[in-house]
């Protein structure tokens, strides 16, 4: 009696699962070419660095905020490594005197980038302008900077180390991937295990009892952004490493990608709900959708159409579950 | 026809996991205040939330003004003239008391504009014909809880309703607000109007009341003249065992100074407090609305900006800059404002009880040990709640307010801090609370009383400081206690 409750429960809710199951065998019966090695793991090097910019997100939302920059930031980042890492034999480097460890540069890179959380969070935590506004203006002026920093040229012509993190492989899985792994475990982690993750949960449930509750709210709102950003800031390095050149045009509209995976994975743009396994299934599917679809060919117009539809539909569904609680 | 305007029979309601109500019978005349009654989670917001159509009942007919009824919607019962004052008020902070008042019901100037000239009128008419003084154009954030409280009811006589159903109107009123409520009450009983009275306060119960039903655990107990019973026997009906001591008030011994507050000055609420309070001690704050207590209390928190004043704790000068700094030092306020700062709705019990000592847990987070001490105060305070998983937003509101005390219990405060600790709670829990508190006054720690219940504070307090617009009026020891010397300093008259 009681395993059969629990079994109910667990399909309810692990629904999203169960869709991601479904979609994945229907895939593979309408295309022969889906179930192979190769493109599963396209598939998946694609989708690692939406991957690793919607577990920063997902942060955000479920703060009832938002964060828009981390596209224009995985172009800055792409930028600052790729400048600080091209080989040294190579005649045009961006800057010809310049010959650091690749550890070094991404570490510069990372630390310039999260500048750009910490200012999200200062502004949204501080000065209380909506996470809309203040994370638009940042998108801005990050893609600008990365525009200004290269002259919008790319930056071509990367050390092999740096690409390796990118288009290698640690015993033939792609190393891009088990970053993506390693990053969402961590999210997940910290979700579930750590105080900061409780405090966040409250704080987008109603910020104003947590604070009541002693938790330092704008402390807490400031590493959302930091993480977020931070987030970013990896995703840029490996989008550089993986296509081998940094370039400011490169992530454009990633973020609405992270925002999508996010929220088709049950996070709640009203704030406080929020689990990992969702987010990853949300990634996933829309992964998997955008692949078969290429796959069978449908003009690329209609993936966005099904894409929008996907995110619309998610979030009805999850709205309806909440309604019919009461 | 029947002398009955409404009739409930066999309402049986099921949530997941629990039986809300299981067969439960009520009925009204018109014209007639009848109470409803029953402990914390006994079903009575529930049976009034099925019948003006936030619930659907599982099954059981209600007959309403001779027609059997099944509403959909709360807009359905109210245009059919079943109007409901909620126990968790729901304003919309940002517009005004009047937009609040006729909020989806605008009078129109054609049928695309909103006539706000005539809502304002209606609104001010309205306000006069009520003796309610709220300036109509105020935003509602800026109100106070007892403030937007009137406004509901205001809000809730405008729909000249058949039936006016209230659920713990008094809960955050004070004494004189009350009675002006009950003016209200007995103007809608002249035009026949039936209301149905909930609230957890025996008095209200004998003075305002013509019948009162008993519910138990979802089930009914009875309906009774309120003439014809007791309050003992009332008590014993909801609570099914005899209640002996409503104050359980130990003597303990009073210690040295722990806070002692100076000259505080926070904003045009707090102008110039002083008080000092010791261990064992608890020293009970007495007001009208307005007085300025919360306030006080929410500036030493660190809620509040302080513009002047020191605070001594345990013989140092201190800073509180946040909550936390205050938690951290043993300091530990319980809000009066459940709904907007005590709980996380979305969060399950176990979240909301240990949100405020998460540091204790480690990293990883030790759940077991969360889980423990959850479950010792569900098992403390007796939180009727299905489980430690159940969202806080589907637990009754008094069961809400025992979650929220677990949560202040749980950090081991020095010094408590309670505002209005027993809104909402039923004889039985208040009682055991009361005795809590006293015992923690026994061990030793200090606690702040902040109540309007004139019955709760005189029978709980060692000490009493009485506040009017900002300023102590007066401190009076428990060997002088008196309603009258209480009201004179809360109306303004000093020493
Ligand atoms: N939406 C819901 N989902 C699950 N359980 C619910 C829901 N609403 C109420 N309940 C449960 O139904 C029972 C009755 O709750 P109800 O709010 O009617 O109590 P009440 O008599 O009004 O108590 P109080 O005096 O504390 O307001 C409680 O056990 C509560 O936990
Ligand atoms: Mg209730």
């Amino acid at each position: 009696m009681k395993k059969e409750f629990d079994a109910k429960r667990f399909m309810k809710d692990n629904t999203i699962w169960v869709i991601f199951i479904a979609l994945f065998i229907v895939s593979a019966i309408a295309n022969r070419n889906f179930l192979t090695k190769a493109n599963i793991s396209s598939v998946l090097m694609t989708e690692s660095i939406i991957g690793i910019l919607a577990v920063g997100i997902m942060w955000c939302i479920l703060s009832r905020g938002i964060d828009l920059s981390p596209g224009a930031i995985v172009a800055l980042s792409s930028c600052i490594v790729a400048s600080l890492s091209q080989r040294p034999e190579y005649v045009a480097k961006m800057l010809p005197g310049v010959n650091l460890p690749v550890p070094v540069a991404i570490l510069i890179t990372v630390v310039i980038c999260t500048i750009f959380g910490i200012i999200n969070g200062a502004l949204i935590a501080y000065t209380k302008i909506p996470a809309f506004i203040a994370t638009l203006g940042t998108q801005l002026i990050a893609r600008a900077a990365a525009q200004l920093y290269t002259n919008a040229y790319p930056i071509p012509e990367l050390k092999p180390t740096l690409k390796f993190l990118g288009q290698g492989n640690i015993a033939s899985i792609p190393v891009i991937v088990i970053i993506f792994i390693c990053f969402a475990a961590v999210s997940g982690f910290m979700l579930t295990q750590t105080r900061f993750g409780k405090n966040v949960f409250a704080i987008g449930g109603n910020d104003q009892a947590a604070r009541v509750a002693g938790i330092r709210v704008e402390k807490n709102l400031v590493f959302v952004y930091v993480w977020s950003a931070f987030c970013a800031s990896v995703g840029g390095v490996l989008l550089a490493a993986r296509s081998g050149s940094g370039n400011s045009a490169a992530g454009l509209n990633y973020e609405l990608d992270a925002i999508a995976a996010a929220t088709v994975g049950g996070t709640s743009h009203t704030g406080g709900v929020c689990r990992i396994s969702g987010v990853i299934a949300g990634i996933l599917i829309l992964g998997v959708v955008k692949n078969i679809m290429l796959l069978v060919g449908i003009n690329p117009y209609w993936q966005q159409v099904v894409k929008g539809l996907i995110i619309i539909g998610s979030v009805v569904l999850d709205m309806r579950k909440n309604l019919r609680k009461d | 026809m029947s002398e009955y305007i409404l009739e409930m029979t066999g309402i049986n309601k099921e949530f997941p996991g629990v039986k809300a109500l299981q067969d439960v019978q009520f009925n009204l005349k018109p014209g007639e205040v009848h109470a409803l009654m029953g402990e914390n989670g006994a079903g009575k917001s529930t049976l009034m939330k099925c019948l003006i159509g936030i619930y659907h009942r599982n099954s059981g007919t209600i007959i309403y003004d001779g027609q059997e009824i099944d509403y959909g919607t709360t807009s359905e019962a109210l245009n059919n003239g079943l109007s409901m004052i909620h126990q968790e008020l729901s304003p919309v902070p940002e517009r005004t008391v009047t937009e609040n008042v006729w909020l989806g019901r605008q009078p129109m100037k054609n049928k695309l504009m909103v006539d706000h000239r005539k809502m304002r009128e209606d609104t001010v008419k309205l306000f006069e014909q009520l003796n309610v003084v709220i300036n109509p154009d105020e935003k509602m954030k800026y109100l106070t809880v007892s403030q937007m409280q009137m406004v509901e009811i205001a809000k809730a006589v405008s729909y000249n309703s058949k039936i006016v159903i209230m659920d713990e109107p008094t809960s955050s009123l004070t004494e004189s607000e009350v009675s002006h409520l009950f003016d209200i009450i007995r103007m809608l009983k002249e035009q026949n109007v039936g209301v149905i009275y909930i609230s957890h306060k025996m008095e209200e119960i004998f003075q305002i009341c013509d019948r009162v039903t008993v519910m138990r655990d979802g089930q009914y107990v009875s309906t009774d003249n309120v003439s014809d019973i007791t309050m003992d026997q009332l008590i014993t009906k909801m609570v099914g065992r005899e209640l002996t001591d409503l104050f359980p008030k130990t003597e303990c011994e009073i210690g040295e100074v722990v806070l002692e507050v100076k000259d505080l000055k926070a904003g045009r609420m707090v102008k110039n407090v002083s008080f000092d309070l010791r261990r064992g001690e608890i020293l009970g704050f007495a007001g009208l609305v307005g007085a300025g207590r919360t306030e006080t209390m929410e500036a030493i928190f660190g809620l509040r900006k302080i513009e002047s004043g020191s605070i001594k704790y345990k013989g140092q000068e201190i800073h509180i800059k946040c909550p936390d700094d205050a938690i951290k030092l043993g300091i530990d306020y319980l809000t009066e404002d459940r709904r907007a700062k005590g709980i996380v709705g979305i969060r399950n019990i176990r979240d909301n009880t240990v949100l405020s000592c998460l540091s204790r847990y480690g990293t990883p987070l030790n759940q077991a040990r969360m889980r423990a001490d959850t479950q010792e105060y569900i098992d403390k305070l007796s939180t009727k709640t299905p489980s430690q998983e159940e969202e806080i937003k589907n637990l009754s509101g008094g069961n809400q307010q025992k979650v929220l005390l677990g949560r202040v219990l749980l950090t081991g405060p020095d010094v408590l801090i309670v505002d209005e600790p027993t809104r909402g709670i039923d004889v039985g829990a208040k009682s055991e609370i009361h005795a809590l508190l006293s015992q923690l006054a026994g061990e030793g720690k200090a606690v702040i009383m902040i109540s309007s219940e004139m019955p709760e504070i005189m029978g709980m307090s060692d000490r009493l400081v009485v506040m009017h617009e900002g300023d102590v009026t007066g401190i009076i020891d428990r060997s002088e206690f008196s309603q009258e010397l209480i009201m004179k300093f809360a109306t303004g008259v000093t020493e």
